[in-house]
């Protein structure tokens, strides 16, 4: 029997307020433990949340993003539960009634082959089934502290950042969609800016749920919720992993057991968390301290007019507009900064191709090197252009131009400059390159032999000789057609 | 719908509560009492009635008032974690968690 995976994400991403959701504590990383804290995050009797207007207006840039109906009215609930790490006892989030619902977004995904390559990216629809806002839990620490054999730590200073949880839909049928799905979710909140996703700092926090069914049956299996997926190459492996000891005990005549199960990096396995921690009844009910969050359908609209255009509609107009394959235009959508610096480049080049080739070749390369972003390239989108524009007017060639440009990535200086100070101009003048080419050819009597006996392959010998003799810098249609000639015994 | 001592139990459980046999018997009679009223309250017929979400608001809702996200100051550390029966490094101290 064959089995297919179906695959549900849960994303937690933080919303880059200056202040907390429910208090004016500073949501800034890495501050001195418990130094952000208030009678309302530390969750002291008496004190009550006052919302953050920020943080809703981020809540519903993300819904809208995402396709999600938002509704006029989303209630506030309380999630009971007891953890050091919440000290009010109880999480403020959304329940019966949350801020967005009934989305999707088309990502173009791909399936992966043996060899780790993706092909066949191709675009795909998946559902999200809600957004809803809620403020942070602490952080725990259980190691690296005195008598932590005994002994945990509490940093309230995460307590009450804002949060958006985004539900997807049972959609991915493949560790490779969940994967395409989760970075194109980032991309489209970087792109909003409302989050930074920033995955080793907690600011965007993913878990899974994975259950397998016989291929061709409608009702989904028993489904294990995966959490601890650190990273997105994570989250991958802990996806296959999960979906192949599902398959084994299913093949086996066993039966899955729904739990929750932690992924272990370093072991490469997920394993089960106690079940007797699971207790997954949080007796939700509405928030007594906060009134029913309304938003009037003009603000709603207001916000959606002025959505930034997000990368899947960037993607799409890159590859109808600049003629670009969906790899190419998804990886130069890949920030918003990548974008706006290759459609510059591309304008100003009036050469897209081109200008495609460069920033995702050299320029990548270059700030790979020197672990820089593309907003502080040391060669501006426009200066790439100008060069790009001296390679096009034959003005120097596309070897040479790779010279250029690592000059310009030295010295910052502009390529026309360069190309005059270094005498890199390309020599196209007629009379020049065919008296270098009779002194190459006088000097090479036998593969001129060669030639003319039928190995017109030696051509390329010749060609070699007269860039040595140019220092690259001969025109290198003009020698070809020049050397053709000339080897053809014919006269200039 | 009658309600079992098991249910009580596992309510107190999740509340971290515990409680002696008796209180338990209490709690049980007390929770059916509250149950069966509930009961009754459900015969109403509240067709085309809005749901109440928020008691001590009117029907139509006063607007819920937002705050300007500007961050103000905290407490200071040490007053943070002034209340709590066990602090050390900064940090408030619990028995081991995980
Ligand atoms: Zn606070």
């Amino acid at each position: 029997m064959t089995f297919e995976p179906a695959i549900g994400l849960e994303v937690h991403a933080q919303l880059l307020t200056g202040s907390k959701l429910f208090c004016g504590c500073s949501t800034r990383f890495g501050a001195p433990p418990n130094s952000q804290t208030c009678p309302v995050c530390l969750g002291l009797p008496g004190a009550l949340p006052a919302i953050n207007r920020q943080a809703v207006t981020m809540a519903v840039k993300a819904a809208l993003a995402l396709g999600c109906r938002v509704n006029p009215v989303s209630v506030f609930a309380r999630k009971n539960y007891f953890y050091p790490d919440m000290p009010r006892g109880y999480q403020i989030s959304q329940f019966d009634l949350p801020l967005g619902e009934h989305g999707s977004i088309a990502v173009f995904s791909g399936e992966r082959t043996d060899g780790g390559k993706i092909v066949n990216r191709r675009e795909k629809t998946f559902g999200i089934t809600r957004l809803h806002m809620e403020d942070d839990a602490g952080k725990s620490i259980h190691d690296g502290l005195p008598e932590t054999e005994t002994k945990s730590y509490v940093n309230l200073n995460r307590t009450g950042v804002p949060l958006v949880e985004i539900v997807s839909a049972p959609d991915f049928r493949s560790s490779q969609e969940a994967y395409d799905f989760v970075v194109h979710l980032r991309k489209t909140l970087l792109y909003l800016g409302v989050c930074d996703g920033n995955m080793e700092e907690g600011s965007l926090r993913c878990d899974a749920n994975v259950s397998v069914r016989p291929k061709g049956t409608a009702a989904l299996g028993t489904k294990v919720e995966i959490k601890n997926l650190n990273s997105f190459r994570f989250m991958q492996r802990a996806l296959d992993y999960e979906i192949e000891r599902q398959k084994r005990v299913l093949s086996g005549g066993g039966r899955v057991v729904q739990e929750t199960r932690l992924w272990d990096e370093s072991e490469g396995r997920t394993f089960s968390m106690r079940s007797k921690e699971e207790a997954h009844d949080y007796r939700y009910f509405p928030e007594p301290d906060l009134p029913p969050l309304r938003l009037d359908p003009e603000w709603i609209a207001g916000v959606a007019a002025e959505l930034p255009e997000l990368p899947g509609a960037r993607m799409k107009r890159f590859m109808s507009d600049y003629a670009l394959g969906a790899d190419d235009a998804l990886l130069l959508t890949s920030t918003a900064a990548t974008a706006a610096y290759f459609e510059e480049c591309a304008r100003e080049s009036a050469n897209p191709r081109a200008a495609a080739n460069w920033v995702m070749g050299d320029l990548a390369r270059a700030l790979k090197n020197s672990g820089g972003e593309i907003e502080e390239s040391p060669v501006t989108a426009r200066e790439l252009a100008a060069l790009i524009r001296t390679i096009d007017s034959g003005e120097i060639s596309g070897k040479i131009a790779k010279t250029v440009f690592e000059e310009m990535v030295r010295t910052g200086e502009p390529a026309v400059d360069l190309i005059g100070r270094m005498g890199l101009r390309q020599v196209s003048d007629e009379a020049s390159l065919v008296a270098v080419i009779d002194k190459v050819i006088a000097a090479n009597p036998k593969q001129l032999e060669e030639y003319r006996s039928g190995k017109t392959r030696v051509i390329a010998y010749f060609v070699g000789q007269v860039m040595k003799e140019t220092r690259g810098q001969a025109n290198p249609r003009m020698v070809n057609e020049l050397l053709e000639r000339k080897l053809a015994g014919g006269s200039t | 719908m009658p309600i079992t001592r098991d249910e009580v139990l596992k309510i107190a459980d999740l509340a971290r509560l515990r409680f002696s046999e008796e209180e338990l018997d209490g709690f049980t009679a007390q929770f059916q009492d509250i149950l069966d009223y509930i009961e009754r309250l459900r015969q109403v017929d509240v067709e085309g009635v809005e749901p109440t979400i928020h008691v001590s608001l009117p029907a139509d809702g006063a607007p819920l008032m937002f705050r300007e996200d500007e961050p103000r100051e905290s407490l200071p550390v040490e007053e943070a974690l002034g209340n709590a029966p066990d602090a050390a490094a900064g940090h408030f101290r619990v028995p081991k968690v995980l």
